[in-house]
């Protein structure tokens, strides 16, 4: 393993001194920092290149569209998707979800079908199938966790049934950094010819993914969670369905032909890309992925394993903390809640030790109740993040207790 | 003491703390002495609702002055309402609603609890001008 501690020296902002100091940035699954190479990229594509891409036959709009659709392939590969075509650019992971449960739905939900997702989803892989199931008179059915995380699989075979249309479920917990087992989740629906989505937020910055391997009919990414630009995201989805499904989005850049009387549209991915697309976000996200292989994925998981693990072993060692989700396979994130603590007291008095973490529902709500509370202290991680960012952490949650249990 | 008399008072005391820390440790210290209010007065009708914490704020008018009684699920929230009803309790709706609440700039909150915070500070003062306004 190479040591990759230095990563840090990459991203200019974490060089910043905020209240006089250097800042521990520990909310990477809300947002990820940039590395100075994508910046670069950003900055040179809109000093070189920047036209719109697609419809001019000018030199810079065919410079901006050959950097568009070498992003593409550079996602495809990422993914290792079969073709160009089964990637499709989106403002993020939201985006992705809305466009398969608008277009998906719009087809092939009917009254009285089934569409099951987990009790840990981010709202925004539930909220859209709940949607969906009102609009259509569908009905939602929901995987429920065990008290340590664990998706309780065993109910799958309980839930599936002939009315089952969909599964939509992320591989890894915003909330618990659980890694879900989603080959088996495929496996079983595929059995039922079910499709299922796979939400891969918190996932991609972390491990490699190959949709081939796990044969999920769509996988949804955001950039900004893995280093790049804000606004643009990633829907992969198998040719067989994409050609199935209908455009839920119509405009400009994704037609064959327009009449007044009737619209062809594209052939995917142009036909589920309405509108001026993210371009600038694309290249930035080409720029973010490269980076990542430079490193190469067997040093980032090394690395970031040896700080997981590091972080959990003193989480044990502290006192009056409760942790969430103490599955074995997790990554990225940890859950805390502090003793006799609110969650806002705790992050305020953290920010000001300079660490910064994130609090309240985590747009989990269901998963909140799942455990009884009302919100977590949630710390995650990136591969700029080391064992003193750890230490510091510790140190910012000791000096919570004190302040908070002063005179009690 | 006029709201700028018991403004001035908590300047004095917060200013020589040092640091943040000591701030929120004072804050706290309020939050704790704050005395909770009564379950039956923590409704919908009194919740300032926030996603991050709840605070809770009452308001009636006794000889023409606002009694006001509050409470938060977190203890610093708590102590800066502390601080807000040490200023405007017991001062008449027009004082009220006519006072610059200069303090929360001074001690350095307004920049810790901006607007776009839910439950900022901003939102507190805004309930307590609502409340002073329907009361006047």
């Amino acid at each position: 393993m190479n040591d990759i501690n230095h990563l840090r020296e990459d991203f200019p902002i974490l060089k910043r001194l905020i209240y006089g100091k250097p800042f521990v940035y520990l909310d990477n699954a809300a947002t990820t920092q940039k590395p100075q190479v994508v910046l670069d990229k950003m900055l040179e594509f809109y000093t070189t290149r920047n036209s719109n891409i697609h419809r001019g036959v000018h030199y810079l709009s065919e410079q901006a569209t050959a950097a568009y659709e070498s992003a593409r392939e550079t996602v495809r590969k990422f993914l290792n998707a079969d073709d160009v075509s089964e990637i499709i650019f989106t403002h993020g992971t939201t985006d992705s979800i809305n466009i398969i449960a608008d277009s998906f739905g719009q087809t092939f939900i009917n009254q009285g079908d089934e569409i099951i997702v987990t009790a840990m989803e981010h709202h925004s892989n539930f909220i859209p199938w709940q949607m969906l199931c009102k609009r259509k008179g569908g009905i939602l059915k929901v995987i429920p966790v065990d008290e340590n995380g664990t998706l309780i699989i065993e109910k799958l075979s309980e839930l599936i049934t002939q009315k089952t249309k969909f599964i939509s479920l992320t591989y890894v917990s915003n909330v618990l950094g659980v890694i879900n087992p989603v080959v088996e989740i495929v496996k079983t629906a595929h059995s039922f010819d079910v499709p299922v989505l796979i939400d891969g937020a918190q996932a991609v910055q972390h491990f490699p993914v190959d949709v081939k391997a796990l044969d999920c009919d769509f996988f949804v990414f955001s950039g900004h969670k893995i280093f790049a630009e804000t606004g643009i995201g990633v829907l992969y989805g198998k040719q067989k369905w994409l050609e199935k499904l209908a455009p839920p989005r119509f405009g400009g850049g994704m037609v064959k032909k327009v009449e007044v009387e009737e619209t062809s549209f594209a052939d995917p991915p142009l036909k589920f890309e309405a509108g001026t697309s993210n371009f600038a976000g694309a290249v930035s996200l080409k720029a973010a992925i490269e980076y990542i292989n430079n490193i190469g994925f067997s040093d980032i998981m090394a690395h970031e394993r040896d700080v997981f693990d590091y972080a959990v072993g003193k989480f044990k060692e502290l006192e009056k903390v409760t942790t969430y989700g103490n599955a074995s396979s997790r990554c990225g994130v940890i859950s805390f809640n502090l003793d006799k603590i609110h969650p806002y007291d705790a992050a305020l008095i953290m920010d000001k030790a300079g660490v910064f973490v994130r609090t309240g529902t985590h747009c989990t709500e269901p998963l909140m109740k799942h455990f009884g509370i009302d919100g977590t202290i949630r710390t995650s991680f990136a591969l700029y993040n080391t064992r003193d960012d750890v230490d510091k952490l510790v140190e910012s949650i000791k000096k919570v207790q004190k302040i908070m249990c002063a005179g009690t | 003491m006029t709201i700028n008399e018991n403004q001035d008072q908590i300047i004095e005391e917060l200013l020589p703390l040092n640091d943040w820390f000591e701030k929120y440790e004072y804050l706290v210290s309020l939050g704790k002495a704050l005395k909770p209010l009564d379950e039956e007065f923590k409704t919908d009708d009194n919740l300032i609702k926030g996603c991050q914490s709840k605070v809770w704020l009452r308001a009636e008018k006794k000889n023409n002055k606002i009694c006001l009684a509050a409470d938060s699920d977190t203890l610093i929230t708590k102590g800066i309402l502390a601080l807000l009803l040490q200023v405007l309790n017991n001062q008449s709706p027009e004082d009220i609603i006519n006072c610059n609440l200069y303090f929360v700039e001074k001690i350095g909150l307004s920049t810790n609890l901006s607007p776009a915070r839910a439950n900022g500070v901003v939102s507190i003062i805004k309930q307590l001008m609502f409340y002073a306004n329907k009361l006047k």
